[in-house]
C-alpha cells in the first residue's frame, strides 16, 4: 500500500471522522433523515474538503502563522459559496433538503480539522489524498446512518419501498430524537465490539473540536492535541 | 408584540436550536458535564448570538444587498462573527473584568459554534428586519441554555449510576437523554401563542 492509498484507507477505516473520530456531528444528525440526503451532504463535504485540502497545502508557506485559522475559514468559506451556488442551480431538490446546513459546512470540524492537522504539513498531492480519503469516510457514514434511519422511519432505501408491506414505519427515527437514538446505539454497539472510539474522550471546555481548539488559549496547544490524535 | 413573543418562544422552545436543529452540538455533548459551567458558556452564547444578529442584520441590510453581494453571506457572517467575539473579549477583559472571567475560556470557544453563525443565515432566510433578528437570536440563545443547563442537570446525576451497562456508558448515554429530550420539547411544537 502506497502513501496515497494509505491516506485514504486512513479516511474511510482508521480515522473515520464519523465513526471513530465523532467530528462534524451537526450534519451527521441533521441531514441524515434519508439515504440520499446524507449522501448529497457527504459528497459536498467531500468537494469542499479536497479543494480546501489543496489549496490550504498550496499556500502553507505563505501564510503567517499567527494569522493561518482566519485565512483558512477564508478560503473554507469561499469554497462553501461556490458549492452551495452550484447545488442550488444544478440539484434544487437536494438544496432544499439540505437548507442551512450548506452554508455551514464552513463550521464543519472535519474540514478546519484536516487543514490544521494535515494540510497545514504536507504537500498539495498528498493533502487531496487525505481530503478525498476523509471525505469519502464521512460520505459513507452519513449515507449509511441515513439508509438506516430511512428503512427504519419511512419503510423506504434511497426512495424505493423496501420492507414488507406490513411493516409499520417508526416515524420518530426520522424526526429529531431518531438521530439521537440512532447514534447512542452505534456508539454502544461500537463499545460493546471494543473499536477505539474518540466518544468518550471529550475534553473539559474543548469540545472535541479541532478548530474550536486551536483557537482557544484555555486548552492545549493544537499541535499537541492532533499529534495525539494522529 | 404578540408576533414579536412569538419570535422569542419559536426560536427558543418549538424550534430549539440544539433539540431540533443540531446546532451547536459540539458543546452541547462537550460542555454539558457541569451545570455551573454549562450555565456560563450559556451566558457567553445568549450575549453573542444576540449581538452577532444584530451586527449581520446591519451589514446584509446596509452593505450587501445595496452591492447585491448577498451571496457573499457565508463569508461576510463567519468573519465578522470571528472579529465580534474578538472585540467582546478585549472589551469586556477591560470594562467588565468579573464578567470576563466568569464567561473566560468559553468565549473564543463560540466563533466555530455554528449556532451562531446558523442564526445569522435564518434570520436572513425568514427576512427578519433589526429587532426581530435580536429577538431571534436572543431566543434562540435562551433556548440553547435551557437545552444544555437541562442536560448537564440530568448528566450530573446519571454519571453516578452504576446501573448503566458498561457499553451505554460515556457518550452513547448522553445521546439518549438527548433523545429523550428532543421528545419532550417535540411537545412544545402545539404550543400556540
Amino acid at each position: 500500500m502506497n502513501k496515497y492509498t494509505e491516506r485514504i484507507h486512513n479516511g474511510i477505516v482508521t480515522e473515520n471522522p464519523t465513526f471513530i473520530m465523532m467530528l462534524g456531528m451537526c450534519p451527521t444528525f441533521a441531514v441524515t433523515t434519508s439515504a440520499i440526503n446524507g449522501f448529497g451532504m457527504g459528497v459536498s463535504t467531500l468537494v469542499v474538503l479536497i479543494l480546501a485540502n489543496w489549496m490550504i497545502s498550496l499556500v502553507r508557506k505563505v501564510i503567517p502563522d499567527q494569522v493561518r485559522l482566519p485565512a483558512y475559514i477564508v478560503i473554507v468559506a469561499s469554497l462553501v459559496t461556490v458549492v452551495q451556488l452550484l447545488i442550488q442551480a444544478y440539484i434544487p431538490f437536494l438544496y432544499d433538503a439540505l437548507g442551512i446546513y450548506i452554508p455551514l459546512i464552513v463550521v464543519n470540524c472535519i474540514i478546519l480539522g484536516r487543514a490544521e492537522a494535515y494540510a497545514s504539513k504536507n504537500p498539495p498531492v498528498l493533502s487531496i489524498f487525505d481530503g478525498l480519503g476523509m471525505g469519502l469516510g464521512f460520505t459513507i457514514a452519513l449515507t449509511l446512518i441515513g439508509l438506516v434511519r430511512e428503512v427504519l422511519g419511512n419503510g423506504t432505501a434511497f426512495g424505493v419501498q423496501v420492507m414488507p408491506p406490513f411493516y409499520q414505519p417508526i416515524g420518530i427515527i426520522v424526526k429529531a430524537p431518531g438521530a439521537f437514538l440512532i447514534l447512542a446505539l452505534i456508539i454502544a454497539i461500537m463499545n460493546a465490539a471494543h473499536v477505539e472510539t474518540h466518544a468518550n474522550e471529550k475534553v473539559e471546555g474543548c469540545d472535541g473540536c479541532c478548530a474550536t481548539c486551536a483557537q482557544s488559549s484555555g486548552c492545549v496547544s493544537p499541535e499537541k492535541k492532533e499529534g495525539d490524535k494522529v | 408584540m404578540t408576533s414579536l413573543l412569538m419570535i422569542v418562544l419559536t426560536a427558543a422552545l418549538i424550534n430549539n436550536v440544539v433539540l431540533n436543529q443540531f446546532l451547536g452540538l459540539c458543546s452541547f455533548l462537550g460542555v454539558s458535564k457541569a451545570t455551573k459551567t454549562a450555565a456560563s458558556l450559556g451566558g457567553a452564547v445568549i450575549f453573542v448570538v444576540t449581538v452577532a444578529s444584530g451586527v449581520a442584520n446591519l451589514l446584509y441590510t446596509f452593505v450587501l444587498e445595496p452591492l447585491a453581494l448577498e451571496y457573499l453571506q457565508t463569508i461576510v457572517f463567519i468573519l465578522v462573527i470571528a472579529a465580534l467575539v474578538q472585540v467582546v473579549e478585549m472589551f469586556l477583559k477591560n470594562s467588565a473584568p468579573a464578567l470576563h472571567a466568569a464567561l473566560g475560556i468559553y468565549l473564543p470557544l463560540i466563533t466555530t459554534n455554528c449556532c451562531v453563525l446558523g442564526v445569522a443565515l435564518t434570520n436572513v432566510t425568514n427576512e427578519y428586519g433589526f429587532f426581530e433578528s435580536i429577538l431571534a437570536g436572543f431566543g434562540t440563545a435562551v433556548g440553547y441554555t435551557i437545552a444544555i443547563v437541562l442536560m448537564a442537570g440530568i448528566r450530573e446525576r446519571v454519571e453516578e449510576n452504576e446501573y448503566i451497562p458498561q457499553c451505554f456508558k460515556g457518550a452513547p448515554v448522553v445521546l439518549l437523554i438527548a433523545a429523550l429530550m428532543a421528545i419532550a420539547f417535540a411537545g412544545f411544537a402545539n404550543l400556540n401563542v
